[in-house]
């Protein structure tokens, strides 16, 4: 949940800025060898990776538990083996992963291919919110044992129902949902079917960095160094406390009662920004705030009036005077940092054009839309900024705040104008996005799919065909081609005002060094975070 | 006669609480956020949407659903939390004793201060004592308490240092303490873990003394105005005539008989407070109920709002009651 009282943050934020150079630099209180890290973590629903889809949530597992293949965060396209030593197809249906030897759990097990296999199959079984990564491949409840085999301690084979692209499914092995588990530890506490998943949800059977040794929900994650872990963590505890509040964020990290900020709002950012007792790291992350506008509506239906609105909007000045430590302008679907993303940038402010569209259209006098937006910051901010912004080009925006899962309940509903949204990647493939964004297979009210086309109920068959395509290429070069130029057309056509990606920026104290930000949450790493 | 009037009392109870949860029910269903959103998230397939709506019930007439709901509150069941993944009266369990232990030592800080310096107040009335007292009230009162909350972090914490920052205890005491009653400072009291006391009393003191301060201005000055009107009352002037001390007509006379609606506002301002600061809990990172009330409202996790909605009722009424009681046993007029 974000902070939603815009006065107060402000009024807070001013408070702690005005105060900030009256601190006195204040010597490092939290326990050594312990870590203390303040973040808003009421997203946690649970840590078991075969459930969890939120973003603190998926930070965690990634630290507890690792994964076939992952990507490295400097230079995140590359794929690497995490638990997998190789990997091999011949057909790109069948993969075999060949595990490497020697590595263990948390419990001084060795990671067997079985405990591998069981973790996918337990995923597809279960079918929790993330399980759709796993399944897209043809896994079911019903083949997944088939389907997903073990052959031998270190041999995992992973039978899909048809021929896919081979770095689809290992981008989609390296999301959080991918995580091994310990098949003994889960099974001596599942409850009748539930595979493990109610004790699971707050701890863990894993062998990454960390163990988690306890969730307190909406108060606290503590994690300790896993005794077996090769390398091991550098920090012997992480306690990451539950801080709604920025201001209170920036006084803990001021005092050194905190070492890691993770919720400082830009202001607050640049306040710090020439104190050399912090050190400011950003990174784009694979998130992005568009407009999504109906094509229910019949203006909004109109190429030109999409076209003058995207022209309306002065992206730079929103983002350099509101979010300009937070956020990047960015107009494409694939978010900087995804293999295949676009960095142009073929919308600037034109008011000029954007009437002279309107007028084509019919609308010479300009028309009224209803815009659905979060009353938080900095989106109410953002919002205000459109709101003039299209108003000096004749569209006039009637404001509708609201909290933001009202604002996505909506547009799930299918019942907004136009909205401001943002989206995180599911997974690290382009295709997660591409099929939000320019796949609507049935644009029926009923329809199974609902893609973020589909919410904005933008009817585009060929689209979806070549979308669909894609995914299925086996050759990697061509199919990142065959994104850019999706998104080339994309950014001209859609019903999507993509404006923004973020950056999370994380600020720590000078003597703490190793925090590793990753573009998605599960590859934010902790092990290498050290306190001089 | 007094055990008929007790069980009057004791009736509306059950009424009350019906109404609350029906009420409350309602407002859940009519809130415009999906409550399968909690669950499954914004990126869930429509599959798993749909599982999870059968499986909160959400397919059926909603007079069916209240009535599950309330057979299920009748058997002491109060669901699952989506938000913690905890039954909610576990979650309860937690969240609430760490508003108790609030909200009693914010009480008691108001109560100790906002009553003496209300009869003062009356006593001095229009002498500068009187305008001090009502300038502090004004101040308590008309600042927002997540200024108070805040300046008070910047003073005491950062700038002074006197105070330890947000959150219930030191990271030196985290999980050292066995929990037995969730009153982090009794618990360590009972352990006879010294330090971990002081550092809890020091985390407390903060919060505690914000919603003090907020709480004290309101008690000093229904005090004041409640003492103003009995000392211009006739028999504190026979009682002056016949030469009785200033003492003894204050306090035995005339602050025996605000004691009655006296009552009412603390265990009123105690109600308030125990319903949980939101933005007292915010600012100092206190997890209490306020703050768990507020997330699950926000993010529509009805069994968690219908759980605790229902404990702030309990505390609502069982104080309306206490204070009922307690002005049996003031007033002889009443008995």
């Amino acid at each position: 949940m974000h902070p939603s009282l815009t006065r107060r943050t402000l009024l807070a934020t001013g408070t702690a800025a005005l105060a900030a150079p009256a601190i006195a630099p204040a010597a490092a209180q939290s326990p050594p060898g312990v870590i203390v890290m303040a973040k808003q973590i009421d997203d946690i629903t649970s840590l078991d990776p075969a459930e969890a889809f939120e973003y603190t949530g998926t930070e965690i597992i990634g630290n507890v538990y690792r994964k076939l293949v992952t990507t490295p965060n400097e230079d995140p396209a590359r794929l690497v083996g995490d638990l997998a030593e190789s990997w091999t197809t011949s057909d790109n249906r069948i993969f075999t992963f060949t595990l490497k030897s020697g590595v263990k759990f948390a419990s001084g097990a060795i990671v067997t291919a079985e405990d591998a296999a069981f973790s996918l199959r337990r995923a597809a079984i279960l079918n929790k919110s993330p399980a759709f990564i796993i399944n897209q491949f043809g896994f079911t409840r019903e083949n997944a044992e088939q389907r997903i085999r073990a052959t031998d301690a270190r041999t995992l084979v992973l039978e899909c129902a048809a021929p896919t692209s081979a770095s689809f499914l290992y981008y989609c092995l390296s999301a959080a949902v991918g995580s091994i588990v310990e098949k003994a530890v889960v099974m001596a506490r599942a409850q009748g079917d539930d595979l493990g998943n109610g004790w699971l949800k707050q701890n863990s059977a894993g062998g990454g960095a960390y163990v988690l040794r306890q969730w307190r929900a909406s108060e606290s994650v503590m994690l300790d160094a896993n005794p077996n872990a090769d390398p091991a963590p550098r920090t012997r505890r992480i306690v990451i406390r539950h801080m709604l509040d920025s201001s209170a964020q920036l006084l803990g990290l001021q005092r050194g009662d905190i070492d890691i900020a993770r919720n400082l709002v830009a202001d607050q950012i640049n306040g710090l920004r020439n104190d050399n007792r912090f050190r400011i790291m950003p990174q784009r992350k694979a998130s992005l705030m568009y407009l999504s506008l109906s094509q229910r509506h019949p203006a909004l239906a109109k190429p030109e009036v999409r076209q003058a609105i995207k022209l309306a909007i002065d992206y730079e000045g929103i983002q350099r005077n509101i979010v300009s430590t937070t956020y990047a302008v960015h107009q494409a679907f694939l978010p900087e940092g995804l293999p295949g993303a676009l960095t142009e940038k073929p919308f600037a402010q034109r008011q000029e054009e954007a009437r002279a569209l309107l007028r084509q259209a019919g609308y010479p006098n300009g028309l009224e839309v209803a815009l659905d937006y979060s009353s938080g910051a900095p989106i109410s901010d953002i919002a205000q900024a459109i709101q003039a912004q299209l108003g000096a080009v004749g569209i006039r925006l009637r404001m509708v705040a609201g909290e933001m899962r009202q604002v996505i309940t909506k547009t799930r509903a299918r019942q907004h104008e136009m909205a401001i949204v943002r989206w995180g990647s599911d997974y690290f493939d382009p295709h997660s996005n591409a099929e939000a964004f320019s796949m609507n297979p049935d644009n029926g009210d009923n329809a199974r799919n609902r893609t973020l086309a589909w919410r904005a109920s933008w009817e585009i068959p060929e689209i979806t065909a070549r979308t669909a395509a894609a995914v299925t290429d086996t050759d990697s070069a061509r199919r990142v081609a065959t994104y850019q130029a999706l998104q080339r057309e994309h950014q001209q056509v859609s019903p999507f005002v993509i404006m923004l990606q973020e950056i999370e920026v994380a600020v720590t104290r000078a003597n703490v060094t190793g925090l590793e930000l990753g573009p998605m949450s599960d590859r934010t790493n902790f092990a290498g975070i050290v306190k001089a | 006669m007094r055990l008929r009037a007790l069980g009057a009392t004791l009736v509306t109870v059950p009424i009350t609480l019906f109404g609350l949860v029906l009420v409350t029910f309602l407002i859940g269903r009519v809130v415009p956020i999906d409550p399968v959103l909690a669950i499954v998230g914004d990126r869930a397939p429509q599959e798993v949407v749909e599982r999870a709506r059968l499986e909160l019930g959400l397919d059926r007439p909603l007079i069916e659903q209240f009535f599950r709901f309330v057979v299920q509150i009748a058997q002491g069941d109060l669901g699952r939390s989506v938000m913690t993944a905890n039954p909610v009266t576990q979650d309860i369990a937690r969240f609430f004793p760490a508003t108790f232990e609030l909200a009693t030592v914010a009480i008691i800080l108001a109560a100790l201060v906002g009553v003496p310096i209300g009869v003062l107040a009356a006593v001095r009335a229009g002498s500068w004592t009187d305008q001090a007292v009502r300038l502090f009230c004004l101040a308590g009162h008309s600042l927002p308490v997540f200024v108070l909350g805040l300046l008070s972090l910047l003073l005491f914490y950062a700038k002074l240092g006197w105070a330890p920052g947000p959150g219930r205890q030191g990271i030196a005491y985290e999980d050292m303490v066995d929990v037995r009653t969730g009153v982090l400072t009794l618990d360590a009291a009972l352990a006879r873990d010294w330090g971990a006391f002081w550092d809890a009393l020091a985390h407390l003191a903060q919060p505690a003394g914000v919603l003090a301060f907020f709480s004290l201005a309101y008690i000093a000055r229904m005090t004041r105005a409640f003492m103003l009107a009995e000392l211009s009352s006739e028999y504190v002037t026979t009682a002056r005539a016949k030469g009785l001390s200033e003492t003894r007509i204050i306090w035995r006379h005339a602050f025996r008989n605000i004691a009655i609606p006296l009552v009412t506002v603390l265990a009123l301002t105690y109600a308030g407070l125990l319903e949980g600061a939101v933005l007292t809990e915010t600012i100092f990172s206190w997890p209490g109920l306020g703050q768990y009330l507020t997330v699950s409202l926000l993010n529509a996790d009805m069994n968690a709002v219908l759980g605790a909605t229902l404990v702030v009722g309990l505390i609502y009424v069982a104080l309306n009651l206490f204070a009922d009681l307690l002005y049996r046993l003031l007033d002889p007029r009443v008995r």
